[in-house]
């Protein structure tokens, strides 16, 4: 066979302007088919927003890092219909296990500005308790499995949290979200295999955005993408034109449905494209072309989704600029009260190793706290959780530089 | 020069001499590797010595195993020493038994892992960790750590060209930071020999890699009060040097070893039980361990959980008023 022959075909429903491809009787005589909506208004328009939200969010939050406000940020611009649109189509306590481009299946689920922007500034607030790199969010109570770095280690869990989902019977499933080059690693391979032995009610969905940092996907896999691999494990699979919100929405759809009630793992392949760099720290100029580039932008799945709204007369002008505005006053404010916040207390260092600390963790504890005492200009944030006053760090920093003037001073080899 | 130029150089110098000198991990192509170490090799000696591979660290070196058997020698990188553990089994089972198992029939010798390791760079939990004494317990294998680009180099360079797998672990926070005269030609540092960086009287300070800087602002803290400090840098940590370390604390008696990873099980406790047997009637002190906290790196609280320069300060004042 050649690559031509294993080519699997594209699902897609919505055109780049708005109008939605012929069904099958339509198709005989050419005309799109524009008569029943796909997606009900509401759910519409708030997958909509969701996915201006993220827009915004993304863009305030990269030009927060360039300013040296945030440390790390990544964007998920150009792959918003993937995320949202197979969000939207699952129930609320359906587990979310994803990757890290995926905080508009967040957002989707309620996380509120607040809540984001507390854990990319690692304040007293974040739920993660200031130890992980912005964008690592996690919410138990909207089912959002917390960020792990390692790639692909959500998958196998991924495979194992929907088996006990089985075995507890409540009609729930888990989806797990990763990239196609985190596809390449052992984990994913050992998670389809016991998801289709086992028979789990697990969405596995691979964003296939063509890179992974610089390595394009020709340079991670020879063979017609992701989608076929299902075939070897004996599982279904379709593979969705991953910027039409609508194909991902009625693809996700159909595969909780299968999950659920069949309890046959599904691997859905939603082709994309990553727009923004990988990073903050990326450039991806580096290795890929503007022009390429350029015909990714003209795909937008914002835009796609917004034309097809207007189309509906369900959206304006007005109301996208109106909205727009709203949401990049609600990102700054955010933004503002969150970098306000102290950091997390000191005794975030020991806490959730163990159930409880060992007497070894808070030996360790109280001799960092007691070497702050000594030196607290030296330690601003744990001095501050401390009580030190920045009036006390301020003498501390004195006494220190009087009695090492020299040191200071002198550079080391 | 800084350290990844050093490191670039290094491996361009290695590539040029020996044709089977062959390049590979995530991102290392075109790109050059998320840090740059790896720029200008693909161009220069071409996609079959220089390439991305899929992201797979098991595959990664797995892969460099096979190809290290066969007779080339692969220097792999893992992008974050983070991310070397789904390659674990290929290291420590595999890459470090290949020459005991086969009796000597077979051996992965041409091997080097090349990864950067260690924190100070806002890198939470998973772009911090020191995983050295996960490695250091498993016999076969050689474990390296530079401090400077003149290190980086000749290291690097004599890690290739050693004839067993060498895991190379390149302090990330220096990456650009440590800038220093590095000769052009080609030259090696020997594995598993300490660097004594300064001699002095009173009390021996180890470290290796990003800990050599603290350990050395330490020294210049103490030289206020009058304690002179003799300094060693590691540099191999297996095998280890306990020659010029022991010799050390004979002549001080007392030691503070200091490194990143946690406390328990770190490096700095096989150093202790060793100089403690060898030195004992030596000893005016207890040896002190400065190191991270019994806990996952944590992100805001970086600067709390790392040893500095004040935290290995106050080790030597308790050591010298024991
Ligand atoms: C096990 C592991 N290896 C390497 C990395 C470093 N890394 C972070 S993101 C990334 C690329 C991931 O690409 P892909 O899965 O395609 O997702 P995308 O970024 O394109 O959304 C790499 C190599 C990591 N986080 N974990």
């Amino acid at each position: 066979m050649t690559g031509d022959e294993l080519c699997i075909p594209i699902f897609k429903r919505l055109r780049q302007d708005g109008t939605l491809y012929p069904v099958e009787e339509s198709q005989v005589q050419g005309e799109p088919s524009q008569d029943a909506s796909p997606i009900e208004r509401d759910t519409a328009l708030r997958i909509y927003r969701t996915m201006l939200f993220t827009r915004v969010l993304d863009e305030r939050m990269l030009a927060a890092q360039r300013q040296g406000r945030l440390s790390f940020y990544m964007q998920c611009t150009g792959e918003e219909a993937t995320v949202i649109g197979s969000a939207a189509a699952l129930q609320d306590d359906d587990m979310i296990m994803a990757q890290y481009r995926e905080q508009g299946a967040l957002a989707w689920r309620g996380f509120s500005c607040d809540e984001f922007m507390n854990q990319m500034f690692g304040n007293e607030r974040d739920y993660g308790k200031g130890r992980q790199m912005p964008i690592h969010y996690g919410s138990r109570d909207l089912h959002y499995m917390t960020i792990s770095s390692p790639l692909a280690t959500q998958i196998p869990q991924a495979t194992g949290y929907a088996y006990g989902q089985k075995l507890a019977g409540k009609g729930q499933c888990t989806i797990t979200i990763f990239g196609e080059g985190a596809a390449s690693e052992g984990d994913f391979h050992a998670a389809l295999n016991m998801a289709s032995v086992h028979r789990v009610p697990c969405i596995f969905l691979c964003r296939n955005n063509g890179y992974a940092i610089s390595t394009p996907s020709c340079e991670q896999f020879a063979a017609d993408g992701i989608a076929p691999r299902a075939f070897g494990y004996h599982m279904q699979s379709i593979r969705v034109d991953g910027n039409d919100v609508i194909a991902v929405y009625e693809a996700t759809l159909a595969a909780r449905k299968i999950a659920v009630e069949t309890h046959q793992p599904v691997l859905i392949e939603a082709m994309t494209y990553r727009l923004a760099a990988h990073s903050s720290s990326d450039d991806p100029s580096g290795y890929r072309s503007k022009k390429e580039e350029a015909i990714w932008r003209d795909k937008d799945p914002i835009l796609r989704m917004r034309n097809w709204l207007e189309a509906q007369g369900w959206w304006s002008e007005e109301e996208e600029k109106a909205t727009g505005d709203q949401l990049r006053r609600e990102v700054l404010e955010s933004m503002k009260r969150a970098e306000k916040l102290a950091p997390p207390a000191l005794d975030t260092l020991i806490s959730d190793v163990y159930d409880t600390p060992t007497p070894l963790l808070t030996q360790q504890l109280e001799d960092v706290k007691q070497h702050i005492r000594k030196y607290p200009h030296a330690y601003p944030k744990g001095a501050a959780s401390m009580g030190f006053t920045s009036q006390e760090l301020e003498d501390s920093r004195k006494v220190y530089q009087e009695r090492h003037q020299r040191v200071d001073g002198g550079q080391t080899s | 020069m800084n350290m990844l130029q050093a490191i670039n150089n290094a491996l361009n110098i290695a590539m040029a001499a020996n044709p089977r000198v062959v390049l590979f991990g995530e991102d290392v192509g075109v790109f050059g590797g998320v840090f740059r170490a790896t720029s200008h090799l693909q161009d220069k000696y071409g996609r079959e010595r220089c390439f991305n591979t899929p992201l797979t660290e098991q595959g990664i070196i797995g892969f460099a195993n096979g190809l290290a058997a066969q007779g080339s020698t692969p220097v792999a990188e893992i992008q974050f020493a983070d991310y070397i553990f789904p390659a674990f089994d290929q290291i420590v089972n595999e890459a470090a038994k290949f020459r005991y198992r086969s009796g000597d029939l077979f051996d992965v010798g041409g091997l080097t892992i090349r990864t950067p390791y260690g924190g100070g760079i806002a890198g939470g939990l998973y772009h911090s960790q020191s995983p050295e004494a996960y490695f250091a317990h498993t016999p076969g294998l050689k474990i390296v750590i530079p401090r400077n680009p003149h290190q980086a180099k000749g290291l690097l360079l004599a890690a290739i060209r050693d004839p067993n797998p060498v895991l190379f672990m390149e302090p990330k926070r220096l990456y650009r930071a440590s800038v220093g005269e590095v000769p052009e030609a080609d030259y090696e540092l020997p594995l598993g020999v300490a660097d004594v960086i300064r001699e002095g009287r009173d009390i021996t300070l180890l470290g290796w890699g990003a800990q050599m800087e603290v350990i050395e602002k330490a020294a210049a803290l103490a030289e206020q009060d009058g304690i002179d400090c003799e300094i060693i840098d590691l540099r191999s940590i297996l095998p280890w040097d306990i020659e010029t370390v022991c010799d050390s604390v004979l002549k001080t008696g007392r030691l503070v070893v200091s490194h990143e990873a946690p406390l328990t099980g770190g490096f700095a406790s096989e150093i202790a039980a060793t100089v403690q047997e060898r030195c004992f009637l030596y000893l005016e002190a207890p040896i002190r361990r400065v190191t991270g906290l019994d806990t996952p790196f944590p992100l805001v609280l970086e600067k709390e959980h790392l040893p500095d320069e004040l935290k290995i300060y106050e080790a030597i004042k308790q050591s010298l008023n024991y």
